[in-house]
């Protein structure tokens, strides 16, 4: 045992479970990752008959010029609200528990910012013009807003994502995984020196903090692509924070997702623990009461003014055509997770994972009712028409859940999903594969 | 500077629909067929706007024309990310279809649902491709549009008392849903000219705009109707 501790200290196991993943690949990685492919590719057939005839191909019509590509759009940027903003939270208020999941936090901001845009541009009638948001842009239109924010958020979630992977790309490099190449160049001759550690350590305290505004922002400049108009029941001032809480209420439930299924595949039961599970639950609890309580102020607002436009298109979501989504985004998105959280007893894994699937099922719902009722219900009367979505628009939103998850799936066969040398910062005998410190557990008791 | 608008007489309207058919055919509009039509995807720059009232028997229907409103502060313009819309100095409110990437941000932002948008290649029945009016470009597939106030006609009584050496009288631009108009229902000319015929139809007191609550600032204006007696 001493012996076998003494060797791995300088470099971990290829058969150690947090590289396990990355160092060997059995038949259902394959098997998953052939499932993923070919639905994507189903997407990208949907796609090319879309771009050849036109948007046609479509459910939209007049008056619902937007429907689900503008939905998705809203939802993976939620989404991405996950990783970055949680792990920088917890990271800037030094939560000890945080250290095994800001990794597969981040890396799910990484990679629903990379499918959420790109709706929009499935949603343009002319996407071989797309440059000329560069050639023509004009900066008082929200959507160039929309731009901005979320490629500065991109490319800061990306350098926050890269910074603290370097010291576990030096460690893979170490330990001879292949392609050597690879992790020698992308771990920039990490030696894990002690000037190494400032240098980088001060970095990822700078991002951490830089990025908490830079998320905000970007969810905030989503809301107001519809606040900035005049229609009714997108014209609100409470937009931009009613969506920033939904983001991060549906980018914590991924999160809980995320982990349960890595946990499960890749055997992390000693790193991803009920107290992960129990204390993400409390955080998803929090959203689950300021959403709703967003909610109940923005229905509760326009009810009372009565204005003739705005109840239109508020009546036909609580009693009209879109009430069975409207009610079931109220039970999917409070009900449910919050008799769940509530109890001390049911935030087990399962109850999170139960409650965090009803979230996301329910948000997905949360942003289609709030993009599709106001448009279908215009204030000149003009003649009703009924948005379905088409085949080619269900086939690209399944090929944006199948490109997201494959993406992630692909980045956790690459790197070790698990921050391993945060948790031998926080004190964790990683290469013992035992917990001696209770980092894992509590931060106060760590501090003492 | 001229400041084009438009006065719709509602009292003089019977709902004929002629303005309608004759937009069609002055702006090379596409026929979209009677599947896409039933989808909501049929374009209309001029589109008469209807209301019941009452029951099926004893009630009335109320008919609205409805071009662009060419705002003075167009929520349409504010929003497109790559300035294919625009207002220009004359007021109007233009489109550059080579321009528009399709976003449809306009589309959802016109309070007054006026703009339209090209799901498929525009296409006509047979003859009718071969009669397509020169001076209106044809829009390819994936862009928006709308009423121009035939902006052509404009251009075309301008650059011809230009030629003349004079200034551009008074009802010497007429749209093609004015022209056609069998109750003469329709105005159009310019705002900022007192004297002008649409200047004093708007000082009537039967005059209101659309949805003028809204800050949007139409040139379009419309005369209420007159009392009515059955």
């Amino acid at each position: 045992m001493n012996n076998r501790s003494a060797s791995i200290a300088v470099a971990i196991s290829v058969d150690h479970p947090l590289v396990k993943p990355v160092s060997t690949s059995g038949g259902g990685f394959y098997v998953t990752a052939f499932a993923l492919l070919i639905v994507m590719g189903w997407a990208f057939i949907a796609w090319l008959t879309q771009y050849i005839r036109g948007l046609g191909v479509s459910g939209l019509d007049r008056p619902v010029y937007w429907g689900v590509y503008i939905t998705n759009f809203v939802f993976f940027v939620g989404i991405s609200h996950a990783g970055t903003l949680i792990s920088a939270i917890l990271r800037v208020t030094g939560s000890e528990w945080r250290r095994p999941i800001t990794r597969a936090a981040e890396a799910i901001t990484v990679f629903a910012l990379m499918v959420g845009p790109i709706n929009v541009f499935f949603d343009l009638g002319r996407p071989d013009r797309v440059l000329n948001m560069f050639l023509h842009g004009q900066l008082k239109s929200p959507l160039m807003w929309d731009v901005i924010c979320i490629s500065t958020y991109l490319v800061s979630s990306l350098v926050y994502l890269y910074l603290p992977l370097i010291p576990d790309i030096a460690e893979l490099r170490d330990t001879g995984i292949r392609p050597r190449w690879f992790y020698r160049l992308l771990s920039l001759n990490w030696r894990g020196t002690e000037k190494q550690k400032h240098i980088l350590e001060k970095m990822i305290r700078v991002m951490a903090i830089a990025i908490i505004p830079i998320a905000v922002s970007v969810h905030t400049v989503v809301s107001w692509v519809f606040a900035m108009t005049i229609q009714p029941m997108w014209h609100s001032t409470i937009f931009g924070p009613y969506f920033v809480v939904g983001a991060i209420f549906s980018g914590i439930a991924s999160i809980i997702i995320a982990m349960a299924i890595l946990r499960k595949v890749y055997h992390l039961e000693d790193y991803l623990k009920p107290i992960h599970f129990n204390n993400l639950g409390i955080l998803l609890l929090v959203m689950t009461c300021l959403w709703v309580y967003f909610t109940f102020a923005e229905y509760l607002t326009t009810f009372y003014g009565g204005e003739p436009a705005h109840m239109a298109v508020f009546y036909s979501k609580l009693t009209g055509e879109f009430a069975p989504m409207f009610w079931s985004m109220g039970i999917l998105c409070f009900i449910i997770p919050f008799v769940i959280l509530a109890v001390g007893r049911f935030r087990t894994i399962t109850g999170t994972v139960i409650a965090s699937i009803s979230v996301n099922i329910g948000m997905w719902l949360e942003r289609y009712t709030i993009v599709v009722p106001s448009l279908s219900n215009p204030r000149l009367p003009i003649s009703e028409i009924t948005y379905y979505p088409s085949w080619v628009e269900i086939s690209i939103t399944a090929g944006c859940f199948a490109g997201l998850t494959f993406f992630y799936v692909m980045f956790s066969k690459i790197f070790p999903i698990i921050s391993i040398w945060e948790l031998k910062e926080g004190g964790v005998d990683v290469a013992a594969g035992e917990v001696i410190s209770s980092a894992a557990t509590s931060g106060k008791k760590r501090m003492q | 500077m001229t400041r084009w608008g438009m006065v719709i007489d509602l009292d003089r309207c019977s709902g004929c629909q002629a303005c309608v058919v004759a937009c069609r055919q002055e702006n090379n509009i596409p026929v979209v067929g009677r599947e896409q039509a039933a989808m909501g995807r049929a374009i209309f720059w001029m589109q008469i706007i209807e209301e019941r009232e009452g029951g099926h028997n004893e009630g009335r229907t109320r008919y609205l024309p409805r071009p662009c409103m060419h705002c003075d502060n167009p929520p349409c313009v504010k929003v497109c990310p790559v300035g294919a819309t625009y207002r220009n100095p004359e007021g109007l409110v233009g489109q550059i279809y080579a321009r528009c990437i399709g976003c449809r941000y306009c589309t959802a932002a016109c309070p007054y649902t006026a703009r339209y948008f090209n799901w498929y290649e525009p296409s006509w029945e047979p003859p009718r491709e071969k009669s397509l009016n020169p001076d209106v470009y044809v829009r390819p597939k994936g862009v928006v549009e709308k009423c121009s106030f035939c902006v052509h006609r404009i251009r075309k009584a301008q650059r011809k008392a230009k030629d003349e050496n004079r200034e551009i009288e008074d009802g010497e631009v007429i749209p093609a849903c004015a022209e056609t108009c069998p109750s003469k229902a329709i105005h159009f000319g310019d705002l900022d000219d007192p004297d002008s015929e649409v200047s004093k139809l708007a000082g009537s007191r039967r005059a209101f705009r659309l949805e003028e609550f809204l800050g949007t600032d139409p040139k379009v204006i419309y005369l209420r109707e007159g009392e009515w007696s059955e």
